[in-house]
């Protein structure tokens, strides 16, 4: 059943989130520590066991696949509900910086990437031809 | 007539989001496929419009949730939030290979460092050089260019003022929007071809909302990659800005 997939999804993101919290609240930091990261570990787990007990049927596949799919959406949705304004009216300080950082960031992005290249990446590459996405 | 439209879609935020949104992805694949022949992913376009249409929102309402502060645009807001946002990245961890990721785990670890340090590093030399010399107000500008999460958050703990709380979350956004647009033009230069690279990336491009639209308008499958590592960015970030990167900022400047 689709919502027996979805409901997997929450019950993994609201522990992973509630996880998060407890983390930050141990170590003392005034924010989640990586609760969606825990959350999607979560998931690969649950994913993992319930395969292999044979309990993940298509149609409950479909109710988590669903909400993936939905992410590119939301993440526009997301753009549009960014304080762009802010951004731009910042000065100088907060373009400079973010720019800087950015940049310097790509920089070591690339270094390390291409540093750490082995032949399962071109395995992967020649199975998984970069495709627009849906 | 117009009126009861108006009235439904009032009504039925969330909804309305969804349809409009989905008139822009259809328009921005359109424009991808037409005007550059698929060279460019519908969605760099897409989140270049959602970009425009919230400055434009902004500037009509002088509000700081962009399109959302519009009330017909008000589902946008939800749609586009924390909750939905996180909701559907972890549900892309479906596609997660296990044994990818585990590989790339330590080289993972390492990206989330050099992405806290690195930008923070940059944003205090900048601020220093703007004429800022205040440990904390210093700090909190460098804790903006890690994310604008952990600027405010920063901040806060170590009592900047409003003004520099201010500018450091709009280091933060600017970070977070540069890195959704220039990610797609810049993803063969950073190799982002892999699972691996998108996690390298995760870690050290950081924030979540520009991480997770880059890689969206890159490649979608290695989208839960990436986020798998940006959603310890955060934490990371709000667990060392308070602590050892202020007593640093405050040994050398203080």
């Amino acid at each position: 059943m689709v919502i027996l997939g979805t409901a997997l999804l929450s019950v993994c993101f609201l522990l992973g989130v509630t996880l998060g919290d407890i983390l930050g609240k141990l170590i003392g930091v005034k924010a989640n520590v990586g609760g969606v990261g825990i959350a999607m570990l979560l998931l690969i787990v649950s994913r993992l066991y319930l395969g292999r007990k044979g309990l993940l049927s298509a149609p409950t596949l479909n109710g988590v696949h669903y909400w993936g799919a939905m992410y590119i959406p939301v993440v526009v949705a997301m753009a549009a509900t960014q304080n762009t304004l802010a951004a731009l009216r910042g000065g100088r300080v907060a373009l400079l910086a973010a720019i800087g950082g950015v940049a310097l960031c790509v920089l070591t992005i690339s270094v390390i990437n291409r540093l750490s290249r082995d032949a399962s990446d071109e395995a992967w590459e020649a199975e998984n031809p970069n495709t627009p996405p849906v | 007539m117009l009126q009861f439209f108006k009235h439904a879609i009032i009504e039925n935020g969330l909804l309305a989001a969804f349809a409009f949104v989905g008139a822009i992805t259809w328009l921005s694949n359109e424009l991808g496929t037409r005007l550059t022949k698929g060279r460019i992913h519908g969605s760099a376009f897409a989140v270049l419009i959602g970009l425009g249409l919230a400055y434009w929102g902004g500037a009509l309402t002088g509000g700081k949730r962009g399109l959302a502060d519009l009330p017909l645009f008000a589902g946008v807001g939800l749609m586009g939030g924390a909750m939905f946002r996180d909701f559907t990245i972890v549900a892309t961890a479906f596609e997660v290979d296990p044994v990818l990721a585990k590989k790339a785990g330590w080289l993972g670890v390492l990206s989330l460092l050099l992405g806290t340090v690195i930008p923070f590093i940059v944003g205090v030399l900048i601020a220093r050089a703007w004429g800022y010399t205040d440990p904390v107000a210093l700090t909190t500008i460098g804790a903006g260019a890690v994310t604008y999460i952990v600027g405010p958050v920063t901040g806060a703990a170590i009592g900047a003022t409003s003004d520099i709380m201010a500018l450091s979350i709009a280091t933060g956004v600017v970070k977070a929007i540069l890195v959704m647009i220039i990610t797609p033009a810049l993803a063969k230069f950073m190799r982002l071809t892999t699972p691996r690279g998108a996690m390298v990336f995760g870690g050290l491009a950081g924030t979540v909302s520009g991480v997770s639209a880059g890689l969206a308008a890159t490649d979608r499958r290695l989208v839960p990659y990436g986020a798998l590592v940006a959603t310890f960015h955060t934490g990371l970030g709000c667990l060392m800005g308070p602590s050892v990167l202020y007593l640093t900022v405050k040994a050398i400047f203080g």
